[in-house]
């Protein structure tokens, strides 16, 4: 298939207090592809994701990235389950923030931020502060933010979690449209079944205590998806079995 | 909204002047001596008489309270600037800030005049209303330094901000809202620390408006006593609405605190 962008060979991580968030994790991400990461609170997809960033080393195990300086690229999109914008800087200044901090002039990196506020459909709100948005405007500016420098890989963290379902559903849509527009790869952690089945070309079901990979399923529906997609027997057969396999994970 | 922002003005002021009035018309009435009580009208009778040195008077406070206030907010935010770099430092300074704090300065006044000299009364003044004003703001913004949002701080990392950058972009914007309530609080305290000190300087090269009030009393000069504290209180006020008004202009559009609710 295609190339793999991550490698992961028995990636552990236990914190200080002694848990161990994610055990013995073995596998690869391919490039461009789009992962979600799924299961019930405590599971580590957090951790893991953290780990993919850069922000914690893992414990023991080894993460691989298959660029020309085999470390995380430079530039990395984040977003978080809250929108985490700095509420003292207009929409446009939180924008900016990762140009910001690599010295670039407004001035001359302003059409881009404009073009990544429009992307998201907030080009008229460059001025507004963060108190001024509704929660889902919110999110949108927090995923301009991470879209701005054109990362190669965006991690997202239960981005739309605190949202309500049509909110949710809106920014489902709007995020496989600039996916499927670009080349990135996607790293998703949700704890919906629904939402990873609609978004993701693959899902790993997550267990808990101790955080690990209980399935790998692929989800074969092509892309372009639309809202359509929701209502069709082999989306909801789907779902069925990832339920299932968690349910059973809890159970046992 | 307007008729109710009219009312939080006219109501006070209302209260006030019929105050005034009271006291006057009881002071008359029961012919209350002037150094037990002096009437309102004589009290502005001996602001205008005394117009002059209570004004020197009060420029001497006021230049003691601004500088003294200036001075804790560079020293205030600059050894919290230092301790939010270093939890060794702050752990092995901070104790002793808290020492300076709760040690009364009428306590400490006469060895601080001592050290200074008697012939610099000026510097004492300035000495003591700094250790008063100085620690609302140290410790404020020592915790508005602490409470940056940790996500935010992580995207930082992410983006490879320098600590110069987190603290510039993160830390400082995040500490403004609690560094200005320990502003609002030290102007007060900066204002109270010079008065404090002076009363404790005594005679001297001293001449403050607390000076004026010692005289008077030893004169019996009540009225000008009055006189002398309503200008503190001016004083007072006029400070914290200084700072208030810096608050609502640097926080408006973004603080909770400083939001007005709509609808």
């Amino acid at each position: 298939m295609t190339t793999a962008l991550i490698h992961f060979q028995n990636v552990s991580k236990t914190y200080d207090n002694g848990t161990l968030a994610l055990s013995d994790v073995s596998t690869t991400i391919a490039q461009g592809s789009f992962v979600s990461l799924l299961g019930p609170s405590g599971c580590g997809k957090s951790t893991w994701l953290r780990i993919i960033a850069g922000l914690i080393a893992p414990s023991s195990g080894t993460l691989k990235w298959s660029t020309s300086h085999g470390a995380r690229p430079d530039d990395i999109g984040f977003v978080f389950q809250e929108a985490t914008l700095m509420p003292w800087a207009s929409v446009l200044e939180n924008v900016y923030l990762p140009l910001k901090l690599r010295g670039k002039a407004l001035k001359e990196v302003k059409p881009k931020l404009m073009d990544a506020l429009a992307r998201v459909g907030l080009a008229e709100f460059a001025n507004a502060f963060p108190r001024e948005l509704s929660g889902g405007m919110k999110m949108r500016v927090s995923i301009a933010r991470a879209l701005v420098m054109r990362p190669p890989v965006l991690l997202m963290d239960e981005p739309f979690a605190a949202l309500d379902e049509f909110t949710r559903e809106k920014l489902d849509d709007d995020l496989l449209a600039l996916w499927e527009a670009e080349n990135w790869t996607v790293i998703f952690v949700t704890h919906s079944v629904y939402e990873a089945v609609y978004l993701s070309q693959r899902v790993l079901v997550m267990g808990a205590r101790p955080g690990r990979i209980l399935r790998d399923l692929s989800v074969e529906a092509p892309h372009p998806r639309h809202r359509a997609f929701r209502a069709t027997p082999e989306y909801i057969a789907q779902c069925t079995e990832i339920s299932d396999a968690l349910r059973h994970d809890l159970e046992a | 909204m307007e008729t109710s922002r009219l009312l939080r003005i006219l109501v006070p002021t209302l209260v006030g002047i019929a105050f005034i009035l009271l006291w006057e018309f009881f002071v008359r009435v029961n012919g209350i001596a002037e150094f037990v009580l002096p009437a309102p009208s004589r009290i502005a009778l001996s602001l205008y008489e005394n117009f002059d040195s209570l004004m020197a008077s009060l420029w001497v406070t006021l230049s003691i309270t601004l500088l003294a206030f200036f001075l804790a907010v560079v020293g205030g935010v600059g050894l919290a600037i230092v301790f939010s770099q270093s939890r060794l430092i702050e752990m092995a300074f901070f104790p002793y800030a808290v020492i300076l704090q709760v040690t009364p300065v009428v306590a400490i006044a006469p060895l601080i005049l001592i050290w200074v000299g008697f012939d610099r009364t000026h510097l004492a003044l300035l000495i003591l209303a700094w250790i008063v004003a100085f620690f609302p703001i140290l410790s404020n913004t020592t915790l508005g330094l602490r409470s940056a949002d940790h996500n935010l701080r992580d995207l930082f990392r992410l983006y490879g901000a320098s600590r110069w950058q987190i603290l510039t972009e993160l830390q400082l914007p995040s500490a403004l809202p609690y560094m200005l309530a320990g502003m609002k609080i030290s102007g007060g305290l900066a204002l109270i620390g010079s008065v404090v000190a002076e009363f404790v300087a005594g005679s001297g090269t001293s001449t403050g408006l607390a000076w004026r009030i010692i005289e008077a009393g030893n004169r019996l000069e009540i009225p000008k006593m009055f006189a002398a504290l309503l200008l503190l209180s001016t004083l007072g006020i006029a400070i914290f609405f200084c700072l208030s008004w810096i608050e609502h202009y640097l926080l408006h559009r973004w603080h909770e605190s400083a939001l007005r609710r709509e609808g």
